[in-house]
């Protein structure tokens, strides 16, 4: 057991670390700014009172090394800075968005991780078979299809011509469970036809990938039953493929949310990101960036603890 | 009976050269050849857009958002240009500029990659972690962080795209190649005194072009996507340029009216997209598929 | 099991158990079917065990395994039928077949390191059969798979059920395997090429533990194997097969004695080459001197105190088995792994430890034939530029010189220069490969070539014919040649000198007849003594003399 602790203790560090270096890229990136930031920030027009207060808001004055230690510190303890553009305190404006944008991309997942699952598990058992050759088509065609074609499709047919949902998804911070539920119909179902698409393909080639393996056939070999087979031999060394295609996508969905938050015009993070970037308000865009990123990192890095929490060579060393 | 003649020697290859590739493409599946269609299509009216399209790229031709099928054939967009000619327009733009980036992708990944496998060694550790930072940040994120940084010209998307979908060629050039390096014939060309451009060019790249060439098909269509993606959120391909992406978002407000005028040029990405995807499948499937299992 | 032990089993039930009749079997490739077993018949009795040998591709593991009426994946059986104990497997329902596999007939596969799941425990592996087809409780498996362990000689047989497959080495596991077939007591076991991915040492282990398996327990067996030694000592009949059709079948003494169709008395001639031409006198300064060599691979140390040389013009054969570090000793000469003490003299003069520090010279000196010519040849390159490469790199040649000289190069191997020189490696059969991979070393005219186990992956036949082919070449150029191998046969056939080599270490080395005559070193006395004799008897003679010096404690650890 000691080396599972050992590998489960250099992935961590290796998280922390990439977060680190992630944190480090994203602030070094606003540096690179060709001439002033305050400058760019403010356009050719500003006048050079102007920039030189948004130089000293934004710290400028100071080393770079200072400001980083002073933006991470702040980020590590909640407090993400101002916004340029209305003066609000980013953590702020942050909060109840990520929520929003969990919310949502929680909603996609409940219902396509299992749904994603059951479909790559039948194709990859009954390969070749016409089902199996349908579903090839259909995902290749859902998975090379941009997102906001899915979702216009939708609100063309499910709010403008059935009218059976709103095609703007618009909540607010008082709104109730079932409302926000109702609301978020469209959305979650823009991302779950594209990311049950990708989930299965990958689910089918891990299945088939492992059905292939020797002890499968010395299985059928002893008589054991197809369904035990599944059961017992496929499914316990299918897990760790199976997470990694989940988490995988998890990451997918949390990236793919920002295009159909803005379709939807949804209060999400992605909404935030994309006028924050319009605006050129850095602060927010850095902030924002920061928090998709650690989410995926988190992401990644469970994928790897969980596939190394389930290996049976790792479980039971020699 | 020389010892030779007890072993069963294989088939010469089948005979090559274009009437080969035809009877492969009557072969190929409906899917791969509605695909090859489909691009060839394409690639037919983005090469020769200037002939093709009625007006000019950015001509204010008529009112804003006339009807379909009236003096225009697919109506005017939200500024009174005409729709045919912006999607024409935006085949040649979207194309051009995915397919530019593809090809960076390839060349700063592909090479990249293939060195990173046949050097090993501090140059392959350096690489890959950098690869692994970089693509800790989920691209979309990361491109539009450094657009906003750079500014969204032509240039910069292409440059910015391109150097962030060269981490995913990496992944897949070094993986393929690690297949290959570890086999002896490489070993031997080592042994040899070949240098690295030798290894790399006549050993292992013939062997690696069939997952390659796939990747190449599927890295343009994720390519395509993000760019489309990105000109949708208004961070991508800039007005008064035509571009797919953009014309979905400037015309989008006709939706709610029930039109589905501003769904074609989504239409015209997601078609081309399935037809590459089409396309690779059936190549990936035949690449693989050769295997004898005895 | 032999025709002398067959009466012990006098009284036991001896009736038909399986009857294959015109048995075809086809599969996939190339999107086209292709017959790979055509019309074979097998008659099988209770308490027998037959042997199915030939060479890759005789179709021999698609005939084993169809007994339990299976095809694999790409495969289907088109023809004949298969009876087992009365049931018609060829008409009967998947469900039907499902309750007889694993219950009447048990398989035990090549690898069994992939054919055990690596999430479950072996006792576990061990007990699903029992309980799927009804016959007894976990409990009573797991009681009964104790004392099968114990009978075949497991270590702590209480106890090794208990570890996961990765936990247990490769020459145990393949023993479990073979008490997992047993589980049900079937009436039939199909092995695999059981013995083939094992060391020579640990391989006699694992048949008797085989043998005396099928005797106690008076199954049926069918034994498939390239190797006519091992089944010699297995198998009552022996059944020859090429190309998906039986050559011959006759009882096992009669048929190693008398075989009456061409095919098999090339087979059977085949360990009986000899090197030609003693080797020239040697040289004062050897052309190769390893000396006093250790190499390590990161913090493991692989090679301790590695001391030998090669002459011109000799053949030294480097034995032992897997882990031994005979391979890594080559790769220490060719410079891919630096030595940490001692270095590599070629001709007298110190060569770089590092292969790249070597000038293009020192490497022209120093060729190298790998044991796979599958992977040692640019499958992307046709021969003329495989062959060609060296001319034009180290020796500068071009044009007509270096086309003269590459058809020059494919006389000496035998290949026809203008049916080959402009095909691709995919179109060549295995030996004719690696006939490929002598002209590239040739190619560089060097002194010294190092074999790594070149016929190790060919068919026997074959593999005589390379040895045959290298032999003349070392006569007609005067070649010194380090010989990697496990397989002393080869050794027998071809070294002048002998090393042989266990866990890093030189455990004796001198003239072949010296190493192949007694006193022995303990370790080569149990290398020589494991090697498979086609004598029938000689199983059943080593057990008695490591017995008769109580010896099996040496080879049953």
């Amino acid at each position: 057991m000691k080396d599972i602790f050992i590998m489960l203790a250099q992935r961590l560090s290796l998280g922390v670390v990439t977060l680190f270096v992630v944190s480090l890229i994203i602030f070094l990136g606003v540096s690179l700014l060709p001439g002033d930031a305050a400058q760019a920030m403010l356009g050719q027009s500003a006048t050079p009172d102007t920039v030189a207060a948004l130089r000293a808001r934004m710290g400028l004055d100071q080393p770079g090394y200072i400001r980083y230690f002073t933006w991470l510190g702040g980020i590590l303890q909640g407090d993400f800075g101002v916004s340029i553009a209305n003066d609000r305190e980013i953590s702020d404006l942050l909060g109840w968005r990520f929520a929003n944008t969990l919310f949502l991309a929680l909603l996609a997942a409940v219902v396509s991780v299992p749904l994603a699952l059951t479909l790559g598990i039948l194709a990859a058992l009954y390969r070749n078979s016409v089902y199996d050759r349908a579903v090839n088509v259909i995902t290749l065609s859902s998975i090379s299809t941009p997102e906001f074609f899915v979702a216009y499709i939708l609100i063309l047919v499910f709010a403008v011509q059935l009218g059976w949902f709103p095609s703007l998804a618009n909540v607010g911070p008082d709104t109730l469970f079932f409302e926000r539920v109702y609301a978020c119909v469209l959305p979650a179902a823009t991302l779950t036809l594209v990311v049950v698409a990708h989930m299965m393909r990958m689910t089918r080639a891990a299945i088939i990938n492992l059905l292939a393996s020797p002890y499968i056939e010395m299985a059928a070999l002893k008589g054991i039953p197809r369904r035990h087979i599944i059961v017992r031999h496929a499914l316990p060394n299918a897990w760790a493929p199976i997470i990694n295609v989940i988490v995988i996508n998890l990451a997918y969905l949390i990236v793919g949310v920002v295009v159909v938050e803005v379709v939807f015009v949804y209060p999400g993070l992605g909404q935030l990101l994309v006028d924050s970037v319009q605006r050129r308000d850095l602060p927010v865009v850095q902030a924002c960036s920061l928090v998709f990123a650690a989410t995926y990192v988190l992401l990644n890095l469970s994928a790897d603890i969980l596939s190394i929490l389930t290996n049976p060579r790792l479980l039971h060393p020699k | 009976m020389t010892s030779e003649d007890l072993e069963t020697e294989p088939r010469p290859a089948k005979p090559g050269g274009g009437a080969a590739a035809w009877r492969e493409l009557k072969k190929a599946p409906l899917t791969a050849q509605f695909g090859l269609v489909v691009i060839a299509f394409y690639l037919f009216v983005a090469l020769f857009a200037q002939y093709l399209a009625p007006h000019g790229e950015s001509e204010i031709v008529g009112a804003e958002f006339e009807p379909r099928f009236g003096e225009f054939f697919l109506g005017t967009d939200n500024l009174g240009r005409d729709m045919l000619t912006r999607l024409i327009y935006g085949a040649q733009n979207t194309i051009g500029i995915a397919l530019a980036t593809t090809v960076l992708a390839f060349m700063l990944g592909g090479v990249v990659g293939i060195m990173a496998a046949v050097l090993g060694g501090w140059f392959d550790q350096f690489a890959s972690r950098l690869v692994d930072v970089l693509m800790a940040i989920p691209a979309l994120i990361f491109a539009m962080l450094l657009l906003t940084i750079f500014g969204t010209g032509w240039l910069t998307l292409i440059t910015v795209i391109g150097v962030l979908d060269s981490t995913r060629v990496y992944r897949i050039a070094r993986a393929v190649s690690i297949n290959v390096v570890v086999m002896d014939f490489i070993e031997a060309a080592r042994l040899r005194g070949e240098g690295v451009p030798w290894i790399t060019v006549r050993e292992v790249l013939p062997n690696i072009m069939p997952p390659l060439v796939a990747e190449f098909g599927l890295r343009f269509c994720f390519v395509f996507l993000t760019i489309s993606a990105l000109s949708f959120l208004g961070l991508g391909i800039q007005p008064p340029d035509a571009d797919w992406g953009s014309m979905v978002r400037d015309n989008a407000t006709l939706i709610t009216y029930g039109d589905i005028n501003p769904l074609l040029p989504a239409a015209a990405i997601a078609l081309l997209t399935i037809g590459v995807n089409f396309v690779v499948d059936w190549f990936l499937h035949k690449t693989s598929g050769l295997k004898d299992e005895h | 099991m032999n025709t002398d032990t067959v009466d012990t089993t006098v009284g036991a039930d001896n009736s038909l158990l399986l009857e294959m009749r015109g048995l075809c079997i086809e599969g996939f490739s190339d999107e086209e079917w292709h017959q790979i077993v055509k019309d074979v018949d097998i008659t099988l009795h209770r308490g027998r065990m037959l042997g199915l040998i030939g060479e890759s591709g005789a179709g021999k593991s698609t005939i084993g395994i169809a007994a339990m009426g299976y095809a694999k994946p790409g495969c289907r059986i088109n023809g004949g039928r298969i009876v087992f104990d009365g049931v018609d497997l060829t008409a009967a329902s998947e469900e039907e077949k499902r309750r007889l596999r694993g219950a009447k007939i048990a398989y035990v596969a090549q690898s069994a390191a992939a054919a055990f799941n690596p999430a479950h425990k072996l006792i576990d592996q061990f007990a699903e059969a029992v309980t799927e087809h009804g016959i007894g409780s976990r409990d009573d498996a797991y009681a009964d798979a104790k004392d099968l362990y114990a009978r075949i000689k497991m270590p702590d047989p209480d106890g090794i059920g208990f570890r996961y497959p990765h936990q247990v080495s490769g020459g145990q596991l393949q023993r479990a395997m073979t008490a997992m077939a047993l589980s049900c007591r079937p009436d039939l076991l199909i092995f695999d090429e059981p013995t083939t991915a094992l060391d020579v040492t640990t391989q006699i282990e694992v048949l008797v533990t085989m043998r005396d398996i099928v005797e106690q327990f008076n199954c049926a067996a069918i034994y498939i194997t390239h190797d006519l030694a091992v089944v010699a000592q297995m198998a009552d009949n022996i059944m020859v097969l090429r190309h998906g059709e039986t050559v011959e079948e006759a009882e096992t003494r009669r048929m190693l004695s008398a075989p009456q169709a061409d095919y098999t008395k090339s087979l059977w001639a085949v360990r009986s080459f000899r090197k030609q031409h003693p080797a020239p006198p040697p040289e004062d300064t050897p052309l190769i001197k390893v000396d006093n060599v250790t190499a390590a691979y990161g913090p493991v140390t692989v090679l301790h105190e590695v001391d030998f040389a090669i002459h011109r013009g000799h053949t030294v054969a480097v034995v032992g088995e897997s882990g031994s570090g005979k391979s890594t000793a080559a790769r220490v000469i060719t410079g891919l792994l630096p030595p940490q003490t001692g270095a590599i003299y070629y001709d007298g003069a110190k060569y770089p430890g590092n292969y790249r520090k070597r000038s293009k010279e020192q490497l022209r000196h120093v060729q190298m034939i790998y044991q796979m010519a599958d992977t040692a040849v640019n499958p992307r390159q046709k021969i003329r530029d495989i062959v060609g490469r060296p001319l034009s790199f180290y020796l500068g040649m071009d044009g007509d010189e270096k086309e003269r000289r590459l058809r020059e190069l494919m006389d000496m191997i035998e290949l026809d220069p203008n049916k080959f020189l402009d095909r691709l490696p995919a179109e060549l059969s295995g030996g004719q490969k690696q006939r490929i991979c002598i002209a590239r070393a040739l190619a560089a005219e060097p002194a010294f070539i190092i074999c790594d186990e070149v016929t190790s992956a060919l068919d026997q036949l074959v593999a005589e014919g390379i040895l045959k082919l290298l032999d003349r070449l070392q006569r007609e150029l005067n070649l010194a040649y380090m010989f990697i191998t496990h397989d002393l046969a080869t050794v027998n056939a071809i070294a002048d000198e002998v090393i042989v080599m266990l866990q890093g270490r030189i455990v004796e080395q001198g003239a072949k007849h010296e190493i192949f005559s007694p006193p022995h070193h303990q370790y080569t006395e149990l290398l020589l003594s494991s090697v498979p004799e086609m004598d029938p008897d000689w199983m059943d003679n080593v057990l008695a003399q490591r017995r008769a010096k109580g010896g099996m404690a040496a080879a049953g650890n």
